[in-house]
C-alpha cells in the first residue's frame, strides 16, 4: 500500500464516532495538530491558513438534520486544506420520499469521498451507517448522543484559558438529557481529570449520569453546581426535542436556569463562560453574561474550524506525493472496526 | 402409515413424573407404548440414544404475519420454523393485517394452519377491535371457531374498564387473556430501557415502572372477575414479584418469560444494533437475575419466544427508526440449555414444564404430557451436540435474531407432529 504520512498513524482511516471510544492519546493528537491551525487564542491572532495538504480529496457533507454552525465550519475546514466539499441538504431531499438510510449512504458512498461527515436527529446513526462502509464517518452530533467535535473545540478552548483540563471544575447547565455536547464534554473532560458538576430543571438531568463516567455529579440546583466554577457551560433547551411539556414556560426556565451576572458570581473570579449555540439570550444566557469579557464564544467558533482541519488531516491523510492509491487497495488500507 | 418406535431415550415428562430411559411406540398418530422395551419389528425405528425425549414444546407467544405481511412471515415458513426449534405448536399472536378480531380472520388462520407441514397453529384472539383498545372483538365467536386464548398483544388493553369487561367474559367462557404490560404513557417515544445505558446512548428510555403498574391492575382486574389473567414476556424483577404475591394469594395469574430476556441485557444495545431492540426492551442485570431466579423457583410458569420476525430492510435501519421485535423460536430451545440448564439453574424436568406441560395447561390445549393415548407431539432434543446457529441460514422467513452466529450445545434433534417426524436434523 503507498505510505503514508507515518508521524499520524494512530487516526488513520478510522471513524470519529464519538468521544466516549477514544483514549486520552488520540485526542492529545488531535488537539495539538489542531494548536497549529488556531487563528486565535487567548495570546495570539494569526492569519488563516490556505493549505492545498488534501487537495484532490473530498469531503461529503451529510446533514439530515438542520445546521448552520456546524455544516459552515465543516466547509471552511476543508476548504482550508483543499479538499473539495459535497455540500448535502438531506433533510429535504430522498430521506424525505421514503428512501431508506442504508440506500441514501451506499449512493454518499458511491462517490467515493474520503471522509463523510454526517448529522442526524437520531442518536446511533453513524453508528448504523460504519457497518456498512470503511470510509472514515465523522460524527458531527447524532440526536442526544454525542458531538464529539464540539467537546474537541471546547477542550481546546478551557486549554487555552485555563492552562489544562486536569483538576478543572467545570459547570454544565441546563438541558442534559437531550444533549450530545454534554456527553461528549462529559466523557472528554473526564478522561483528562476534570470534576463535572451539572445541574438544570431536574426531568433534564437524571441521576444516572452520575453513571457515564467518573467525577460527575448532578445537583440540585444551579447555585450548587456554579460554586467554585473555573468553566461554566451552558446548553441550550432544545426545545425541539422535548416530547412532553417539562417546564412551565420559556419564562419560567428562564427565572430558574438563565445564567444571570449574579448566578455567575457564584463561580470563581476568574471563570469563562461557553456555550455551543445558538443561544437564546435572556432564557439560558443573560445578554450581559453573554457579551461580557468573561465569554469565550467567539473563540469557540474559531477553534471549531481548528479542530475540524485537524480531524480531516488525521482520519484522511495525505498521501505523501505518491499517485492516489487505486480504487481497491485505497479500501483494502483502512483499518476495519 | 407406520408405526413408529422410539428407542432407547431419556423420557422427561413431568406431568407423570417420568424422567428414565425408555422406549416409546408412535401408532396411528397416539402415543401407544411408553415402557422399558418395546418391540415391535414392523415399525419404522428412531435410536434416541443419549437423547431427550419430552411432550411436544408449546410456544404461547408467536407473530405469525399472515395474514398481511407474508414477506416477513407465513404460517407455513413459521409453522416449519417452529419444528425446527422443537416446538410441536405455536399460539399465534392476533396482529396481523388485518387483526384476528373475527371468526372471518381465525377460520383464514386455521385453513392456512392445515396446510402447513410443521408444528400445529393455534390462533390466539383480539380482545377487542382491530386490537384498538375500545370496542370488544367477537370473543364468544372466535372462542367458538377456535381460539385458545385472547390478547391484544403489540398494545396492551390499556383502558381499564375495556379490560373488566371483557375479562368478565373471559371468565364465563374459560377462556385465558394475555396482557402485553404497557403503561402508553410512561412509556412514550421509549426505544429501549431507561437507565444508565439509556442516558448514555441518548436513547429514550422505557421505565421498568411502566411494566410494573399495568401487571399489577392486571392482577387486581383478576381478582375482581375471577378470569385467568397471562402476563406476556415479563421482563422485570418488580413485575414477577407482583405475580409472586398473585400466586401466594391464589389467584389465577400465571406468565411467561422470553429467552432474551433472561439472557442479554440492556447493555446490548451499546452497538445501537436493532437485533436487540424489543419490547419489552432488555432490561438490567438485576431484572435478569430476578428472571432467572423465577424460572428456578415456579413463579414463572412458562418460557415463550415472543417471535417477532421483521424483514431484513424494515431491520436494516438506525436503531432508533427499526421496529421492535426479534425472532425465537429456532433458539429458545438452545438458548435455555445454554442460560438456564448447563449452569445448573433449574432441572430437566423444570425445562420441560416451562416448555411444554405448563403452555399446554395455561391454554388449554392437548399434549404436554406423554401417556398413551395422548396425541404422540414428541419433541427429541440433545443435550450435547454443538452447533451454530446462523440466522440467514434458518428455517424463518426473517433473521432478526439477537442471537445469531451463537454457538450452543444441545438442541433440537426430531420434532414429531401427530405421528409425523416434520422436523428432522
Ligand atoms: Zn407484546
Ligand atoms: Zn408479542
Amino acid at each position: 500500500m503507498p505510505a503514508r504520512n507515518t508521524a499520524l498513524p494512530r487516526l488513520a482511516g478510522r471513524h470519529l464516532l464519538g468521544i466516549e471510544p477514544l483514549a486520552p492519546e488520540d485526542i492529545e493528537l488531535i488537539l495539538a495538530t489542531a494548536q497549529k491551525y488556531q487563528t486565535r487564542t487567548p495570546r495570539a491572532v494569526r492569519p488563516v491558513p490556505r493549505l492545498d495538504l488534501l487537495r484532490g480529496k473530498t469531503l461529503v457533507l451529510a446533514f439530515f438534520e438542520a445546521s448552520t454552525r456546524t455544516r459552515v465550519s465543516f466547509e471552511m475546514a476543508a476548504q482550508r486544506l483543499g479538499m473539495d466539499v459535497v455540500n448535502l441538504a438531506l433533510e429535504a431531499s430522498s430521506v424525505q420520499k421514503g428512501e431508506s438510510l442504508l440506500d441514501t449512504v451506499k449512493t454518499l458512498v458511491a462517490m467515493r469521498p474520503d471522509a463523510l461527515v454526517i448529522r442526524h436527529r437520531s442518536s446511533g446513526v453513524p453508528h448504523f451507517l460504519a457497518r456498512h462502509t470503511d470510509v472514515p464517518i465523522l460524527n458531527a452530533g447524532d440526536g442526544t448522543h454525542e458531538h464529539p467535535t464540539q467537546a474537541l473545540l471546547d477542550a481546546l478552548t478551557m486549554r487555552d484559558h485555563k492552562g489544562g483540563l486536569k483538576g478543572l471544575r467545570v459547570a454544565i447547565l441546563g438541558d442534559i438529557l437531550h444533549s450530545r455536547v454534554a456527553r461528549s464534554n462529559i466523557h472528554l473532560l473526564s478522561k483528562f481529570g476534570a470534576r463535572i458538576a451539572l445541574a438544570g430543571p431536574p426531568p433534564l438531568v437524571p441521576k444516572d449520569f452520575e453513571r457515564l463516567a467518573p467525577s460527575v455529579t448532578v445537583h440540585a440546583g444551579l447555585e450548587d453546581a456554579l460554586r467554585e466554577a473555573d468553566v461554566v457551560m451552558i446548553l441550550r433547551v432544545q426545545l425541539e426535542r422535548l416530547r412532553e411539556p417539562l417546564f412551565a414556560s420559556p419564562a419560567e426556565y428562564a427565572r430558574h436556569y438563565c445564567l444571570t451576572p449574579a448566578r455567575l458570581a457564584l463561580a470563581k473570579p476568574d471563570a469563562i463562560v461557553m456555550h455551543p449555540g445558538p443561544f437564546l439570550r435572556g432564557i439560558d444566557i443573560a445578554g450581559e453574561v453573554a457579551d461580557s469579557e468573561r465569554s469565550v464564544i467567539p473563540d469557540q467558533v474559531e477553534n471549531g474550524v481548528a479542530v475540524r482541519m485537524a480531524l480531516l488531516e488525521l482520519l484522511a491523510p495525505p498521501t505523501a506525493g505518491l499517485a492516489p492509491p487505486a480504487p481497491e487497495s485505497g479500501k483494502a488500507g483502512k483499518k476495519k472496526k | 402409515m407406520k408405526p413408529l418406535l422410539i428407542k432407547n431415550g431419556r423420557v422427561v415428562d413431568p406431568a407423570s413424573g417420568l424422567d428414565d430411559r425408555r422406549d416409546l411406540l408412535v401408532e396411528d398418530g397416539q402415543i401407544a407404548a411408553l415402557d422399558k422395551k418395546i418391540e415391535k419389528p414392523e415399525a419404522e425405528v428412531f435410536d434416541a440414544t443419549d437423547l431427550v425425549i419430552a411432550p411436544g414444546f408449546i410456544d404461547l407467544h408467536t407473530h405469525l404475519r399472515e395474514p398481511g405481511n407474508e414477506g416477513a412471515e407465513t404460517i407455513a415458513s413459521g409453522a416449519r420454523a417452529a419444528a425446527a426449534g422443537g416446538f410441536t405448536a405455536v399460539c399465534a399472536m392476533p396482529n396481523t393485517q388485518p387483526v384476528n378480531d373475527s371468526v372471518l380472520v381465525t377460520h383464514y388462520i386455521l385453513g392456512r394452519a392445515a396446510l402447513a407441514q410443521g408444528a400445529r397453529v393455534h390462533p390466539i384472539g383480539a380482545v377487542t377491535k382491530n386490537s384498538q383498545g375500545e370496542e370488544l372483538a367477537e370473543l364468544e365467536s372466535m372462542r367458538a371457531a377456535g381460539i385458545v386464548a385472547v390478547s391484544d398483544d403489540g398494545q396492551p388493553v390499556w383502558n381499564s374498564r375495556v379490560l373488566r369487561r371483557a375479562l368478565e367474559y373471559c371468565a364465563a367462557l374459560g377462556l385465558l387473556l394475555i396482557d402485553h404490560c404497557e403503561d402508553r404513557q410512561l412509556a412514550a417515544g421509549g426505544v429501549m430501557h431507561e437507565g444508565p445505558w439509556s442516558v448514555r446512548l441518548g436513547l429514550h428510555g422505557i421505565p421498568a415502572l411502566a411494566e410494573e403498574l399495568p401487571v399489577a391492575r392486571n392482577v387486581r382486574l383478576a381478582a375482581l372477575t375471577g378470569a385467568r389473567v397471562h402476563i406476556a414476556h415479563l421482563s422485570i424483577g418488580s413485575g414477577l414479584e407482583v405475580v409472586r404475591r398473585a400466586k401466594e394469594q391464589g389467584l389465577a395469574v400465571t406468565c411467561e418469560v422470553t429467552p432474551h430476556h433472561f439472557t442479554l441485557t440492556d447493555e446490548a444495545c451499546r452497538d445501537y444494533d436493532p437485533r436487540f431492540k424489543m419490547n419489552p426492551p432488555l432490561r438490567s442485570p438485576d431484572d435478569v437475575a430476578a428472571l432467572i431466579a423465577g424460572l428456578a423457583d415456579g413463579t414463572v410458569d412458562a418460557i415463550a419466544t415472543d417471535h417477532a420476525p421483521h424483514s431484513d430492510t424494515k431491520k436494516q435501519t438506525d436503531f432508533e427508526s427499526a421496529p421492535f421485535g426479534v425472532v425465537g423460536l429456532e433458539t429458545a430451545l438452545a438458548v435455555a440449555l445454554e442460560k438456564l440448564y448447563h449452569p445448573g439453574k433449574i432441572s430437566l424436568p423444570r425445562l420441560v414444564e416451562l416448555l411444554s406441560a405448563n403452555p399446554a395447561r395455561i391454554v388449554g390445549v392437548p399434549g404436554g404430557k406423554l401417556s398413551v393415548g395422548a396425541p404422540a407431539d414428541i419433541t427429541i432434543f440433545s443435550l450435547e451436540k454443538k452447533w451454530t446457529y446462523r440466522a440467514a441460514e434458518g428455517w424463518s422467513k426473517s433473521h432478526n435474531s439477537p442471537f445469531d452466529g451463537w454457538s450452543f450445545r444441545g438442541g433440537p434433534v426430531a420434532t414429531i407432529v401427530g405421528g409425523n417426524i416434520v422436523f428432522r436434523s
